[in-house]
């Protein structure tokens, strides 16, 4: 007997289905809760010709298209070119952005490509809500890059928001907002990764506002995207549309900035490290070989929720949610809707939690100006300082 | 009479079928994965005969005769036929003309 699809999939693929590739570290904006803890560009990052070099073998494995973030991913100067020679290369790119470079003229050139997908970061309904998490000015920025979008004629892009406790209430003024430009709404999950590891506690939504939501997905059904990020909700009853089952290494994986493969875009750690496409094997070899990805590809054991009746359909929650949270991977998910995350981080309150890996964080707190120039008498940048923005300092971005 | 519900539309297996153009396939262990590039959705093929007789769409003078390439017996093509209208439905195969 065949096995169903969810199964075959746990087993893992033979490329990724969906493969997120964070192009740099260098963002304009210092989101509070950066997955990536972003803000300035490592000197190791990938050059214009390794990334080519990806893309080749991406193409070589049928990869259908990449999620490109960053990191502001648009503020490296090969941006355009690599996501054209993606294209050319059967390769269609998503790429996720603050809007800071989505002029009308770029617009316009993305309408035209079929092969393109743009995806602008927003998360809060108004300025007040989006600013307080991804900086001043931020809401302006994103807004006005829709604005140009959807002026250019370009359909269906995606408005992504990270729902948080401040923005939980807001979820039908982000539907009307993306209605209001012929845009597709996503909503996705806070994560405990990066700089998120710091204001999880306070920012992830109330256990109210978790059924809220989980209501709200299954009224709207595929009208909105989730990324697949709620699957610890279905153990409320009926699954969410999409993909219930963490991928991590099975059928999706990170490429970051330096060529790192982690197992998943929210596992940026040592723990989830599978390799580097830099290595002998390139990307392919990581994907195939890894002892990681094997090791995930195996059937795994629920432990402490193996005994609770929604484990079929939650399969214990996120991986890196729990790790980050100092939780055991194999016991409930933080935000578990049974209530056992509770308890779970009741017995580890106090123990440190592993800390997210790699802080590429700008050095100092971010200035909150207007899009120009940098104000007259403040603090020079470093002159090490390897963003490529440096003196620009606007707020946020992650997704 | 008059009010009676059409039938579901049942997939005509004696036409001549394509993938479309902007479909990439590309083959797994359990048949094959599916992409639409214009309407950016992705589909599985969930077993290889499935896989066979799409390979073999593009070529043959009918659906029948694709599923009889890939070796499917009379009793099969029912299901098979359902499985080729939800690719129809969604646009990953559509009509060819006849040569």
């Amino acid at each position: 007997m065949t096995l169903p699809l969810v199964e075959q999939f746990a087993r893992g693929l033979d490329a990724p289905i969906c493969l997120t590739w964070e192009l740099t570290y260098a963002c304009n904006l210092s989101c509070v809760h950066c997955l990536s803890s972003s803000g300035r560009r490592d000197p190791r990052e990938l050059t214009t010709g390794q990334c080519r070099a990806v893309i080749d073998e991406l193409e070589r494995m049928q990869v259908f298209y990449v999620n490109i973030g960053g990191g502001e991913p648009t503020v490296r100067p090969d941006f355009w070119d690599l996501v054209d020679y993606a294209t050319a290369h059967h390769v269609g790119v998503k790429f996720s952005t603050n809007g800071v470079k989505i002029t009308p003229e770029r617009a316009g050139r993305l309408a035209a490509s079929d092969y393109v997908d743009v995806q602008i970061s927003l998360d809060g309904a108004t300025a007040e809500v989006n600013d307080a998490v991804r900086g001043a000015g931020s809401y302006a920025t994103a807004l006005r890059a829709m604005g140009n979008l959807a002026r250019a004629g370009f359909r269906g892009f995606k408005i992504s928001v990270v729902v948080t406790r401040q923005n939980a209430g807001q979820l039908d003024d982000f539907k009307a907002i993306a209605d209001r430009f012929g845009a597709q709404l996503r909503l996705t999950r806070l994560r405990p990764s990066g700089r998120g590891a710091d204001v999880w506690d306070e920012l992830h939504p109330t256990a109210g506002q978790q059924r809220q939501l989980y209501d709200w997905l299954v009224a709207r059904g595929e009208q909105v995207l989730t990324g697949d990020s709620f699957f610890h909700l279905a153990a409320y009853g009926n699954p969410l549309p999409g993909l219930n089952l963490c991928g991590a290494g099975r059928v999706v994986c990170l490429i970051d900035p330096v060529g790192d493969v982690y197992a998943c875009p929210f596992a940026i750690h040592e723990s989830f490290l599978a390799g580097n496409v830099r290595g002998p094997g390139g990307f392919a070899g990581v994907w195939r070989d890894s002892e990681l990805f094997a090791q995930l590809r195996r059937p795994q054991a629920g432990g402490a929720c193996q005994a609770c009746s929604a484990y079929d359909s939650c399969r214990g929650g996120c991986m890196a949610a729990k790790f980050f949270t100092g939780l055991p991977l194999d016991g409930p998910d933080p935000e578990c809707v049974k209530g056992h995350g509770e308890h779970a981080l009741a017995a580890v309150a106090g123990a440190p939690a592993p800390r997210p890996f790699g802080d590429h964080s700008h050095r100092s707190r971010p200035v909150p100006v207007s899009i120009g120039r940098r104000p007259a008498g403040l603090r020079p940048d470093r002159a090490c300082d390897e963003n490529p923005l440096a003196g620009f300092r606007t707020p946020a971005f992650t997704d | 009479m008059l009010t009676q519900t059409p039938p579901r539309a049942a997939f005509d297996l004696d036409r001549p079928w394509q993938l479309h153009p902007q479909v990439s396939v590309r083959p797994e262990r359990f048949g094959a994965l599916l992409y639409h590039f214009g309407t950016r959705r992705l589909s599985f093929l969930k077993s290889p005969a499935l896989l066979a007789v799409v390979r073999e769409l593009g070529d043959a003078p009918s659906a029948r005769e694709a599923c009889r390439q890939a070796g499917l017996t009379e009793a099969e093509l029912p299901a098979y036929a359902a499985a080729l209208q939800a690719l129809a439905s969604s646009q990953m195969i559509r009509p060819r003309e006849p040569e």
